[in-house]
């Protein structure tokens, strides 16, 4: 894991100061709140319904046990003893007071952890594959570029007053677990023909209110030309990009609007001009940064005791089947921790539960913890002798529910509950859809399924590339659900399709439960997930579930 | 009038040349840094680009794309700058900030020179081996 | 014909705190909407709207909400607004929390 050298930790106490000088000058009037607004989203602070919500970068999800204490620290001293985690591999804390965020920023420092860039008109927090390092269909581990990343693009002069945001994913293996088309830009690393290690370009993707899938810019880009050509991305957009809507502002909206042999042929231009600024230095950090991310030491013991658990406990064979990844190593397995216990606010991890998975990865995981984007917790590289007292231990705190990727593992965003920009709900109708499921006991036999809920048009739930998408909005003064179907959020990523008509905030639960009983009967196998029956059979016989009184009119 | 922002702090404007004649140029920040480029006449010595909010940031990569081109002349930020944002300022290629008095005012002084250290802690200089980002 | 004015109240967020806040017919924030200044005429709101925007070392984001008169004040009429009045659905924090401690 990277740790911060001497320049790392000199820059942050730095930013930490100008943030607390910041704080002190809106106070005293040098700022006025328009533009202290950009300064605090910049270091991670918003300003929320009923508070003010700082949200703390988790760099391509990695961290290891003494960060995720001093997480635990924030949420008991600073915060109301819990957390959030969110699809940006980010922690949320929705009760900060505005003169306690300086003190929170310091904690943070303490252990090399910080709030820049997680929100405002930048480029935000880098994310990764979740399996970066552990996963066994990995070409490389994705996390020394993303780290780069991280260091390129932190405080970079040009790139803190943009259009809008720009977010950047990372991925590394044959399967892509970070929703990497739906990003303003991705890289992919990749091998050529001659065995080279390079990166392919994505860039376009997005989500919110015009959904788009990221498109390839760049098929094979040389390791060494990695940051000039995401600068000068960036650069293009920043001067091309539209600023009279927000809406039309992101990078998907001007390649949409010049057309990627345009936006190309601009790139490569300010590329040669850019490219001679880097002589090497980049690629000696590289190097350094690589070294921080070498495998651990594996130990090898008997797996005997995982065999006979698996063989007598239905509870941990049913765990083990649902919450366990293939690890590159096979003695091992990465666990993933679901933080979506039924009925539970999904992300949500009381400071209590931090420490338990701290301690875990402290005592069994090499000391590393993961944050996936679908809101769970992972711990990479576990033996898998250890399983069962693992399992033991989370099942004593409430962390032990095995629903990974089944249909109560729901993605939703803090929606109208606690977000200033929410249109509707999202995290009672996620409590309630694991609730329901859970008490029908058909959650395994539906199998993979991914409900993903938005409480606006922005999309931070990913409703757009859920199995069964879900987007609140505000109609006519009541809050209103649309359903869309079909959504992908993996390497074959796809837009769901807009079912008909929303349905209100007492109607969505048994909408959704129409769906999953026609999906139920049209599935020719009971191997036959419902994204596959849905792409052998379309929308129809699922919109003649949602609608049934419709259907009765045609007839 | 205004006052010009240096590392050193707040000064009176040197340029007396004015923003007519052949050698100054004064931009808005929508202007096209490559046709700027591809036009820019050798007698220009001093570039003044415009922010017309904070919140702009378009004149950063201007500022940037002409020092990558080869421009020595001055070139100098106008309008709606913030303290926060002199030390991006610079790093872009900036050589100085023009705000009005009532901008000085409010954010004295003080606040500016407390980033007249803008070479320090800088992430981009390490990327490129030590050389400021505009260099 | 322009849409006739609805009742409205002030509401803003503390600046230091974070927390919702109603302005009073006595100038006071209060974190109770029962206390704040039901407004029903449109020429006054815009004059308070302009007084509590002025007072930016207090508050953030100062804006109209709309509210009719209850039994107790002045009650929301759109949901966004009684969850501000009230706090999330999720956990019993923020003002309800200052309630149980009543």
């Amino acid at each position: 894991m990277y740790k911060y050298n001497e320049f790392d930790a000199a820059f942050l106490a730095e930013r930490n100061a100008q943030f607390r000088a910041q704080v002190e000058r809106r106070i005293d009037g040098s700022l006025t709140e328009d533009e202290f607004k950009p300064l605090r989203l910049m270091n991670g602070l918003y300003l929320q319904l009923h508070a003010y919500m700082l949200r703390v970068a988790i760099p391509y999800g990695t961290l290891n046990s003494a960060q995720m204490n001093q997480l635990a620290l924030l949420a008991e001293k600073w915060d109301k003893g819990y957390g959030h985690f969110t699809t940006r591999q980010n922690i949320q804390f929705n009760w900060p007071k505005l003169s306690d965020v300086p003190d929170m920023l310091d904690a943070l420092a303490e252990v090399g952890m910080h709030a820049i860039q997680t929100s405002g008109n930048t480029i935000r927090n880098v994310t990764a594959d979740h399996f970066a390092g552990a996963a066994a269909d990995e070409i490389e581990d994705p996390r020394p570029v993303a780290e780069l990343i991280r260091q390129w693009s932190t405080d970079h002069p040009e790139f803190q007053f943009m259009g809008r945001k720009f977010k950047i994913a990372v991925g590394g293996g044959a399967k892509d677990r970070a929703v990497l088309k739906a990003h303003d830009l991705a890289v992919r690393v990749v091998q050529n023909d001659a065995g080279e290690i390079g990166y392919q370009i994505l860039i376009g993707g997005g989500l919110g209110r015009t959904p788009m899938i990221g498109k390839v810019i760049n098929d094979f880009l040389p390791r060494a030309d990695l940051l000039p050509y995401l600068e000068a991305v960036v650069s293009v957009w920043n001067q091309i990009g539209r600023r009279d809507n927000k809406y039309k502002a992101r990078i998907k909206i001007t390649l949409h609007e010049h057309g990627m042999d345009d936006i190309r042929a601009r790139v490569d231009a300010r590329f040669a001009l850019i490219k001679p600024t880097f002589q090497g230095a980049d690629q000696e950090l590289f190097s350094e940064i690589e070294a921080y991310f070498a495998a651990p030491d594996f130990r090898t013991d008997s797996t005997a005791v995982f065999s006979t658990a698996y063989k007598t406990d239905p509870v941990f064979r049913s765990w083990v089947d649902t919450n366990l990844a293939e690890h590159r190593q096979d003695d091992h397995a990465i666990v993933t921790i679901s933080i979506k216990k039924h009925g539970a606010t999904p992300g949500d991890a009381s400071a209590e539960q931090m420490r338990v998975m701290a301690d875990l990865a402290a005592k069994y995981g090499y000391d590393e913890l993961r944050i996936s984007h679908e809101q769970n917790v992972i711990l990479p590289h576990v033996h898998k002798s250890d399983l069962p007292a693992i399992h033991a231990k989370l099942k004593q705190h409430g962390l032990g529910t095995a629903n990974i990727g089944l249909i109560s593992d729901i993605i939703a965003c803090p929606g109208m509950d606690y977000c200033a920009l929410a249109t509707a709900r999202s995290i009672p109708v996620a409590e309630q859809l694991a609730t329901r499921f859970d008490e029908l006991k058909l959650e395994h036999d539906i199998g993979h399924l991914q409900i993903k809920i938005s409480g606006c048009i922005n999309a931070c739930g990913h409703h757009h590339v859920g199995h069964i998408g879900i987007l609140g909005l505000d109609r006519a003064g009541v809050e209103n659900y649309q359903i869309t179907l079909g959504g992908d959020a993996t390497w074959s990523a796809a837009v769901g399709e807009r079912a008909g008509p929303g349905f209100a905030y007492d109607e969505i639960i048994p909408a959704v439960e129409r769906i999953v009983s026609a999906y139920l009967d049209i599935r020719s196998t009971p191997d036959e997930t419902f994204l596959e029956t849905y792409r052998r059979v379309g929308l129809a016989p699922f919109k003649a579930a949602l609608y049934p009184e419709a259907q009765k009119k045609v007839a | 009038m205004t006052v010009i922002v240096t590392d050193t702090g707040f000064g009176p404007d040197t340029w007396t040349a004015g923003y007519e004649g052949n050698t100054a140029l004064d931009l808005p920040s929508d202007t096209n840094p490559v046709e700027l480029v591809e036009q820019l006449d050798a007698d220009v010595q001093m570039i003044r680009i415009n922010f017309p909010s904070f919140a702009d940031g378009r004149g950063f990569t201007i500022a940037r794309q002409l020092r990558l081109s080869g421009y020595t002349g001055h070139i100098r930020a106008y309008g709606h700058v913030i303290a926060d944002q002199y030390a991006m300022a610079r790093r872009s290629g900036f050589d100085d900030v023009e705000i009005s008095e009532d901008l000085a005012a409010r954010q004295p002084e003080t606040q500016w020179l407390a980033r007249a250290n803008w070479q320090q802690h800088n992430y981009q200089s390490r990327m490129r081996g030590g050389s400021p980002a505009a260099a | 014909m322009a849409r006739a004015f609805t009742p409205k109240v002030i509401t803003a967020n503390h600046l230091i705190e974070g927390d919702v806040i109603y302005l009073t017919a006595t100038d006071t924030w209060s974190r109770d909407l029962a206390e704040a200044e039901l407004i029903t005429d449109e020429a006054h709101a815009q004059l308070r709207l302009l007084d509590a925007q002025s007072q930016a070392a207090t508050v953030v984001g100062a804006y109209l909400a709309d509210a009719v008169s209850g039994d107790a004040g002045p009650e929301p009429t759109h949901f966004r607004e009684e969850f501000r009045r009230t706090g999330p659905s999720n956990y019993a924090h923020g003002k309800q929390e200052a309630l149980a401690h009543v």
